[in-house]
């Protein structure tokens, strides 16, 4: 039977309401009286240096307020990075200053160089192109191979080289990894690329600089998904701002994908400008400037070998990966391509010698830093990929070499550092091979066969560690934050409920499970409580939402919070009842003395707490308000068992694809619906990355896949209907709900399904000849593929 | 966007007016235009819609001939020509999305001449005219390459006339980004013989491909033109497909239009 509320119920997401009627409130709905708004001009070439910049003639022009360049931010900090990786030889990365606005040279396509405040946005915009600008072009720095070669333009003059790190996981694993791989009986090896991707949220970026001068406080109203982090990078690195002094404000948010977790140049613009000129500042972002400005996702460049007996266990993996930077460090950049890839390269499986290097790049592109997944995806996808070509060279099976090596006893001590508590690899892959109906496939082959198509099946498992994460863990790699999450549980005097919290959504639907959980604590309805976030005014200092963490970690505080509340509430209803606190029981929302019938309800106790006539007084505060802070244990992992079949076009290499099957272990659900929301989601983003999605720069810098016509985002009809399962759960074991997260597996699990299953398909079809073939598996390129 | 002038007159004679004065642009259904304009591509002095000109709109057919008005949406063209012309109609109806089938023109697309627009095929291949407020023009004069037509500055395209073909169908293979044509392939067969046009593959956009026309002049079967191969030089190379790529799709969507029509 169905729950119809609190934990397990799939009830409809209370934001939709607003979302779907046009009522919701983003960055951009935000107008302040006296605002003024900011275009930027930007660089258009890779590489240059700035010889000059002459804004006397725009200054002059209708409308325009005032013009920013570099020099206005020579006495401010840089945009700060909030990891430091140590390399193989125990030095510190490469880490150059990110200057607000560009200072000396440009360093990649959009850098921007001024910013131009005016009263309208047209006439900024003119002004902007008014700017006489003197760049001396250099040779851009694209290909990663080719930035680390000798002779090589520098990004970064002052660094002496484009390596901004080379490191190497776990460094003394390195000899006894190449010893077991020498000592194999068949090492299979696979090059791959993991393309570039564009995060491109439904919602631009927008940002809003208000200044009070009478207070001496700044607002920043942005499109974030941590206004908490923006308000102590950007306060404390960047402009010098007190948290007291300065608000941050998230409101409704249209995406981010984790693009909007870091701290941007305009954001410190519009805060620095407002209080510069006393008056409200706005930028919107235009598409166009979204696709050179926004950060990158994934980029990486991979060697893979995988070392097994030859009854196809196991034995060593060895890594070798660039990872581009980009031209500056964006704010986790690079605790991407290590920390997030490096500690899954496991997977579901025991191997015993594991070892990843990876070399992370300067270049002329766009930052790149964590997208959907964050260096999971890329870890799956190699894994993934190599397993099932080791499987084909050895004629074993894809399912059963998979079987052969799960990981099958929990905790199970990964040799990359981290720790699964949990997890049932056969039973998420039974279930896959039930869902999918793989016993099927055959009869469906055929049909596809008799209609001139090419049929092929692709596996995939995976594993991501979410819940992010452990402060004292990632301390220790080098994050210079630490990773707890907040919660504020408020409760009202007639038993209304306000939870504060410091995770923030963007899309997730926190407004409602968050709510569910709370309700369901209680036993009161979802209707009785009301999940706030977004703004550091009121929301206790929290981390925000990425990784997969808000409901483990963020959730996790929010409970802490709502046991807090029940043990003063319970004492209060002791009170009330002239009872015994270990007597009192709560239960759909009502304090009862056990074994009695003696009762009082949750609205009454919450009345005491603020009308405290009959109230312990000597012993209890008045008020129902508590804080609490949680700090994760370890790591979550939820994984998965995905299949993907396609038919493939032999004449024109387009892919279709016709099933998509996914098992999942998230541990305990709160929202199945939402669950199943998130992992569609994930899945077709991650199709997008198989089949279309590539961000393409020429040997100048320039960026080709600009806009829409020519960067490719899936659409409706590009996605089959997906048969997603979450039944087999195996509850976390540190946390209080005994939730793992969902919110990137659809991503990480489906590209590695999708190409599988097309090299299947051509396999099938004859041509053997065809081991790999770089996403996105456009039609050209598998078409190209075919030929040999 | 800059800023410029705007009007919309009601007759032919009044846009052709309007369009004489300096740094004019006609706007036919915007769907090329206004993305341009906002990436501040282009400066019109004054824009010129043709959209208020009724005489312009509709679909009609007589004595063979399907009359388009210059003016008239995709969309119009999808439900006008649905039964004298199906293989026009289903190309219309695939064009873009609702939004640009209901916006975007006949008129608009043929005197842009994108390279991948899907109408110039259909025009070619089917041997229409396209009528302007001054003249006549026979489809195998009009196009000029890319972007390029035989339209004198100023001059409005007010009809297409298509002679409507035995059997036709028109055969798309989209870019995955845009979903314009990466190749698209309108054969048309008629008393006269069998013309097959291509789009979105070559440099110098539309063209005939003469020798699949000639083959299906003496079998219009798919398998007649299975063994010929477009030439790969001149065709268009991008991130979406080689020239050789697209010199193999022109062949596989003659079959397939062949075998649809």
């Amino acid at each position: 039977m169905p729950k119809d509320s609190g934990i397990g119920a799939s009830i409809k997401r209370r934001e939709d309401v607003r979302f779907l009627t046009g009522r919701g409130r983003y960055t951009d709905d935000i107008n302040l009286r006296g605002q003024a708004h900011v275009a930027f001009l930007r660089s258009n070439v890779a590489h240059g240096r700035l010889r000059g910049v002459d804004t006397a003639a725009a200054a002059a022009m209708p409308g325009v307020v005032r013009i920013f360049t570099g020099e206005d931010f020579a006495a401010v900090g840089g945009l700060p990075c909030g990891w430091q990786v140590t390399g193989r030889d125990g030095q510190v990365m490469k880490e150059p200053k990110h200057p607000v606005l560009a200072h000396g040279k440009v360093r990649h396509v959009g850098d921007p160089i001024a910013a131009v405040v005016a009263e309208t946005y047209e006439q900024a915009r003119d002004a902007a192109e008014a700017i006489a600008v003197d760049i001396e072009s250099l040779p851009a720095v694209v290909d990663m191979a080719a930035a680390l070669a000798p002779g090589s333009a520098l990004v970064h003059d002052d660094l002496g080289t484009n390596l901004c790190y080379d490191w190497g996981f776990i460094e003394d694993s390195k000899a006894a990894v190449a010893a077991a791989i020498a000592a194999a009986h068949h090492v299979t090896t696979l090059d791959l690329v993991n393309n570039r991707l564009i995060p491109n949220a439904m919602e631009p970026r927008v940002a809003v600089g208000d200044y009070n001068s009478a207070s001496g406080e700044s607002t920043l109203y942005t499109t974030s998904q941590n206004p908490h982090v923006i308000r102590l990078l950007m306060g404390a690195f960047v402009l010098g701002i007190p948290e007291h002094k300065l608000r941050v404000v998230a409101p409704d948010v249209g995406g981010g994908f984790g693009s909007k977790i870091f701290h941007y140049a305009e954001e410190a613009l519009c805060t620095f400008a407002a209080r510069a000129l006393n008056r409200p500042v706005k930028w919107t972002a235009q598409r166009s400037e979204s696709f050179v400005t926004d950060a990158h996702g994934r980029d990486h460049v991979t060697r893979i070998e995988l070392a097994l007996d030859r009854d196809g266990h196991f034995l060593a993996i060895r890594t070798s990966t660039l990872a581009n930077m980009g031209a500056y460090l964006s704010t986790f950049a690079p605790s991407v391509p290590t920390y997030l890839h490096g500690t899954l390269m496991a997977g579901n499986y025991k191997t015993p010698h594991i070892y990843v290097n990876v070399k992370a790049v300067f270049t002329n592109t766009v930052p790149v830093d964590a997208y959907r997944g964050a260096g999971r995806p890329e870890a799956t996808f190699q894994l993934e990929r190599v397993i099932d070509k080791a499987a084909r060279e050895m004629g074993i099976d894809p399912v059963e070499i998979r079987r052969r090596n799960f990981v099958d006893a929990f905790p199970y001590q990964t040799p990359v550092a981290v720790a699964y508590d949990t997890g049932n690899y056969h039973a998420t892959m039974d279930k896959l091979v039930t869902i999918a109906d793989l016993a099927g496939f055959e009869k469906r082959r055929a049909a596809s066969a008799a209609k001139g198509l090419l049929r092929g099946l692709g596996l995939n498992c995976y594993i991501e560690a979410c819940g992010i994460a452990p402060s004292h863990l990632v301390g220790q790699l080098g994050a210079r934050a630490g990773l707890y999450e907040s919660a504020t549980v408020r409760v009202n005097a007639t038993g209304g409920i306000v939870v504060m919290t410091g995770s923030h959504s963007h899309g997730q639907g926190h407004e409602t499970t968050f709510a569910q959980v709370i309700a369901d604590m209680i036993g009161i309805p979802e209707a009785q409580v009301e999940i706030v976030h977004g703004d550091t005014a009121n929301a206790p200092m929290g981390m925000g939402t990425y990784g997969s963490r808000s409901l483990a970690v963020g959730g996790s505080a929010m409970v802490r919070a709502a046991n807090k509340i029940i043990s003063k509430a319970r004492k209060i209803a002791a009170h009330l009842m002239e009872a015994a606190e270990g007597d009192i029981e709560l239960k759909d929302g009502k304090f009862r003395v056990a074994g009695t019938d003696k009762s009082v309800d949750w609205g009454a106790v919450c009345l005491a707490a603020y009308v405290p006539h009959n109230y312990p007084l000597a012993e209890l505060e008045p008020g129902l308000e508590e804080t609490a802070f949680y700090d994760p244990a370890n790591f979550t992992f939820p994984a998965g068992a995905y299949a993907c079949e396609v038919e493939v076009d032999p004449e024109t290499g387009r892919v279709t694809i016709d099933r998509f099957a996914a098992a999942d272990d998230f541990g305990n659900i709160v929202n199945p619906m939402v669950v199943d929301g998130q992992v569609h989601g994930g899945i077709g983003q991650g199709i997008g990355q198989a089949l279309l999605e590539r961000a393409v720069y020429d040997a100048n810098g320039q960026l080709l896949s600009g806009t829409y016509m020519d960067y490719a985002m899936p659409r409706a009809d590009d996605l089959p209907s997906y048969v997603v399962d979450h039944s087999c759960a195996t509850p976390c074991t540190h946390n209080p709900l005994g939730v793992k997260g969902c919110g990137e597996a659809g991503a990480i699990g489906s590209p590695p399904a999708v190409v599988n299953a097309v090299i299947d398909a051509l396999h099938r079809g004859g041509h053997a000849h065809v081991t790999h073939i770089d996403m996105p598996l456009s039609p050209a390129r598998v078409w190209a593929a075919m030929q040999g | 966007m800059y800023a410029f002038e705007f009007t919309r007159p009601k007759t032919v004679a009044e846009a052709v007016a309007a369009l004489a004065g300096e740094d004019a642009q006609a706007l036919g259904g915007g769907q090329t235009l206004i993305p341009t304009l906002k990436q501040r591509l282009a400066s019109p002095g004054m824009l010129v819609s043709l959209a208020g000109i009724a005489a312009m709109r509709g679909v009609s057919v007589a004595g063979g001939t399907l009359t388009v008005g210059g003016g008239t949406t995709h969309a119009a063209v999808a439900r006008g020509a649905a039964a004298a012309f199906p293989a026009l109609a289903a190309l219309a109806g695939r064009i873009g999305d609702p939004a640009v089938r209901n916006r975007g023109t006949i008129g608009g697309s043929l005197a842009n001449n994108d390279p991948s627009a899907c109408y110039p095929a259909a025009v070619l291949a089917a041997g229409a005219s396209v009528v302007t407020d001054r003249r006549e023009i026979a489809a195998d004069d009009f196009f000029r390459g890319m972007f390029a037509t035989a339209l004198e500055a100023g001059e409005i395209i007010t009809a297409v006339r298509f002679p409507v073909p035995q059997r036709a169908a028109y055969a798309k293979f989209v870019q995955p980004a845009s979903r314009f044509a990466l190749v698209g392939v309108f054969v048309a067969k008629s008393a006269a013989g069998v013309r097959v046009a291509v789009t979105g593959a070559s440099e110098g956009g539309v063209f005939r491909w003469t020798q699949a026309e000639a083959a299906l002049a003496a079998d219009f079967r798919p398998e007649a033109v299975r063994g010929l191969r477009a030439a790969a030089a001149g065709m268009i190379g991008d991130l979406h497909g080689s020239p050789e790529y697209r010199a193999h799709l022109v062949g596989v969507m003659t079959a397939r239009a062949v075998a649809a029509a």
